[in-house]
């Protein structure tokens, strides 16, 4: 039995910032100092806080450190473990108050969240089968196969108003309904959708990092419900970290007989393979997917046939994403009542957000649906850095588009995002400041979706790249007013035409910065203006005389000697070789060089 | 797993483990001064005890806990039990035996051990007033 317990992040944010050598010093230290059989040392999934990773939490005392390094091991254990202080200068700085340390769950960052599809995320060994059942693991698959009918499992989930979680937001009840038809009499299956391929979205890969358990047994419940006995997780191959757990977890519930032949001795089979996806981001397209699997390229079909009717090898398949499936249990376990509290009129329970870009709390947040996005900037997020002016945000990633500042205080659920030119997306949150030009972020994404198209249908093939072309003649100074109307008219053709959801959805990045930012485009093509500076061939850098002190840090650092003077004289800057690159701005101690 | 009962076995077995993985502000904390003079006069073999008699005997809503040096050093081993909504209970001079019987009398069934306690005087403000009182 151990005393104290010393969770880890294993994720892939903070074992990038070095936790597996924190991992291995604790150990070595714990020996040193006599603590291996009283300290427990425990490598979780995501603890969300990426951007103060390395992080680690000490049971039971529940403090959170953050940036650990290997240097402040033999400190914490000896300190911390064994004379129980508490090393006040290695605790994240939100938990630090006057009146002391503050538990993890009154910081602001956790405060204001829900955590049900993160809630074993940072809190078990995702390697142990054990430690899931620990927390409740598997009961939701023993009640669903003992007690209930495959109707009432579906009945259950539809009542909970649970919807699609990577992006459409299709009710996860009615597709399930959809594909249970004739049990018993034909084959079906049950797929998971772990591609995740939305820039700046990583949400997917920390549940399965952090909690892999859950997705098989809510996988194992729906093929209960809609008499299924073989499913697929459809995992993207850049996810090392989350492939290997999800082999380990599948090995253990199959040794534990959790999947296999007979099931808690019900007489429900049911066996889950992994598939790894190479990367190519129209396989999270869920006729593309389904091609994949079955082993041609990975490109869409047309629907209808739904899956639910016709899918995987032609048979009745429902195909849900990671995060839908993280929901499933507890929802079992507590009841649809439970679950329908939570959130929004049409949305129901919390939404996974993963946040980048502009701002403090890099990482994963869930929140109930009906969150304001200032709350989850401002308070969640911990603002913006550098007291720099919101701007918008971008969610659904290159399906999605943009909220800006004047929607700040909407309730952020499926149906307002929609109403507002944006979308739920599969919850990739870009944080963006006055320094991002709109009209480059829509290129950004649209380079994205150019890049990804499969090529099948000619309005995405062909679209998209005339789309990006437009663009591109814009924020090189070359654009016309005629250009901003071709390219809508462009938007509005291929959202029609387009074959699958990725080519139907690309325009939106474009539309929605047309709408709520039409006038950084107009400035762009009627002055040869990008008014935050970003899009080189429109601005020029300049040296204030009356600031400049002539130090020469700037000539001495440009890369391209485009910068001439005398010591202690003004500077100044050779246009026609400048290329831009900012180092001057970045090397000026006096803040006299400028963007115009 | 042909049954449900293997499940909630695995489950109890772990429950120990995992649930120490909570700060419930509901919880009865139990604290041992573990700073150098803990230490020295044996407050580890007391920590230790307190954490496997209270998973033994499945003791619920207990979290065992360190702290630092609590300022009483001659009456070290020092085992302090706040309930919530009650007065902080010290119990001082603490060996393992004594540990157990604090669990058993005291966590499992609410009969505090007086004369294991340190003797508090009514018009005692703080330990240091503590200090002159009954050194037994």
């Amino acid at each position: 039995m151990y005393r104290a317990h010393v969770l880890v992040c294993g994720g892939t944010g903070c074992t990038s910032s070095g936790s597996a050598k924190i991992i291995e010093s604790l150990h070595e230290e714990l020996k040193k100092n006599d603590l291996t059989k009283e300290v427990a040392v425990v490598k979780t999934g995501c603890h969300g806080l990426c951007a103060e990773g390395p992080v680690m939490v000490i049971y039971p005392e529940a403090v959170f450190y953050s940036r650990v390094t290997v240097e402040d091991i033999p400190e914490i254990v000896s300190e911390h473990l064994l004379k129980g202080r508490i090393v006040k200068r290695l605790v994240y700085r939100e938990a630090v108050s006057d009146e002391g340390i503050e538990s993890l769950n009154d910081t602001v960052f956790y405060k204001k969240q829900t955590r049900i599809a993160l809630r074993n995320c940072g809190v078990i060994n995702p390697e142990s089968i054990d430690e899931y059942i620990g927390t409740g693991g598997y009961e939701a698959l023993g009640k669903v196969l003992t007690t209930m009918s495959p109707d009432d499992v579906i009945q259950t989930i539809t009542d909970s108003g649970l919807r699609g979680r990577g992006g459409a937001g299709f009710p996860t009840g009615l597709k399930w309904k959809f594909a249970s038809g004739n049990r018993g009499n034909v084959q079906k299956y049950v797929c998971c959708n772990a591609d995740e391929g939305d820039p700046g979205a990583f949400m997917d890969r920390s549940v399965l990092e952090g909690d892999p358990h859950v997705v098989l047994e809510a996988m194992a419940i729906a093929g209960y419900a809609i008499g299924a006995s073989q499913g697929y997780i459809y995992v993207r191959a850049e996810y090392p970290i989350a492939v290997e757990r999800l082999k380990i977890a599948i090995g253990q519930a199959r040794e534990y007989g959790l999947l296999g032949k007979d099931i808690f001795g019900s007489g429900f089979d049911f066996d889950i393979d992994l598939r790894l996806g190479a990367g190519a981001f129209v396989c999270g397209e869920e006729t593309a997917l389904m091609t994949s699997i079955e082993g041609n390229r990975g490109e869409p079909r047309p629907r209808p046939p739904f899956p639910a009717v016709k899918g995987l090898f032609g048979c009745p398949t429902i195909l849900n994403n990671v995060e839908t499936w993280a929901n499933i249990p507890r929802i079992i376990l507590n009841g649809p009542e439970w679950f329908a509290s939570m959130g929004t009129e049409k949305s129901k329970g919390t939404k996974v957000f993963a946040l980048g870009g502009k701002i403090n709390n890099t990482g994963l947040v869930e929140i109930p649906m009906g969150t304001t996005l200032r709350t989850i900037v401002e308070e969640i997020g911990g603002g913006i850095p550098n007291g720099k002016k919101f701007k918008a945000a971008q969610t659904g990633g290159p399906s999605g588009g943009c909220i800006p500042a004047e929607h700040f205080d909407i309730p952020i659920d499926y149906d307002n995002l929609i109403s507002i030119g944006s979308m739920m997306g599969s919850g990739g949150l870009i944080v963006m400041d006055e320094d991002t030009c709109m009209v480059d972020i829509a290129k950004f994404f649209l380079q994205f979706t150019v890049d990804e198209s499969c090529g099948k249908c000619t309005p995405c093939r062909v679209g998209t790249k005339r789309m990006l072309e437009i663009l591109e003649k814009i924020t090189d100074g070359r654009g016309t007013v005629e250009d901003i109307d071709k390219l809508e008219e462009l938007c509005y053709y291929i959202k029609e035409n387009a074959q699958c959801g990725l080519g139907q959805t690309a325009p939106n990045p474009v539309l929605s910065t047309l709408r709520y930012f039409r006038d950084e485009y107009m400035e762009h093509v009627v002055n040869k203006r990008c008014p935050a500076g970003v899009c080189k061939k429109l601005v020029t850098y300049k040296i204030d005389p009356d600031m400049c002190k002539g130090c020469t840090l700037c000539a001495r650092n440009c890369p391209v000697n485009a910068i001439t003077g005398e010591p202690k004289v003004p500077h100044k800057i050779k246009l026609d070789q400048c290329i831009k690159c900012g180092t001057c701005i970045e090397n000026c101690r006096f803040g006299a060089i400028y963007i115009e | 797993m042909k049954s449900l009962e293997e499940l909630k076995a695995i489950r109890e077995k772990m429950q120990g483990q995992v649930g120490v993985r909570s700060a419930d502000a509901t919880d009865t904390r139990v604290v041992v001064g573990m700073a150098t003079c803990g230490i020295a006069s044996g407050a580890r073999p007391v920590l230790n005890t307190l954490v496997n008699e209270v998973n033994e005997k499945k003791v619920e809503n207990v979290t065992v806990t360190q702290t630092g040096c609590i300022g009483l050093c001659q009456y070290e081993p020092i085992v302090e039990v706040f309930e919530p909504g009650q007065e902080k209970i010290t119990y001082v001079k603490v060996n393992p035996e004594k540990a157990k019987e604090i669990v058993e009398k005291h966590l499992i069934k609410g009969q505090r051990i007086e004369e294991y306690m340190l003797k508090k005087d009514a018009d005692a403000k703080n330990y240091a007033d503590f200090v002159k009182f009954d050194d037994k």
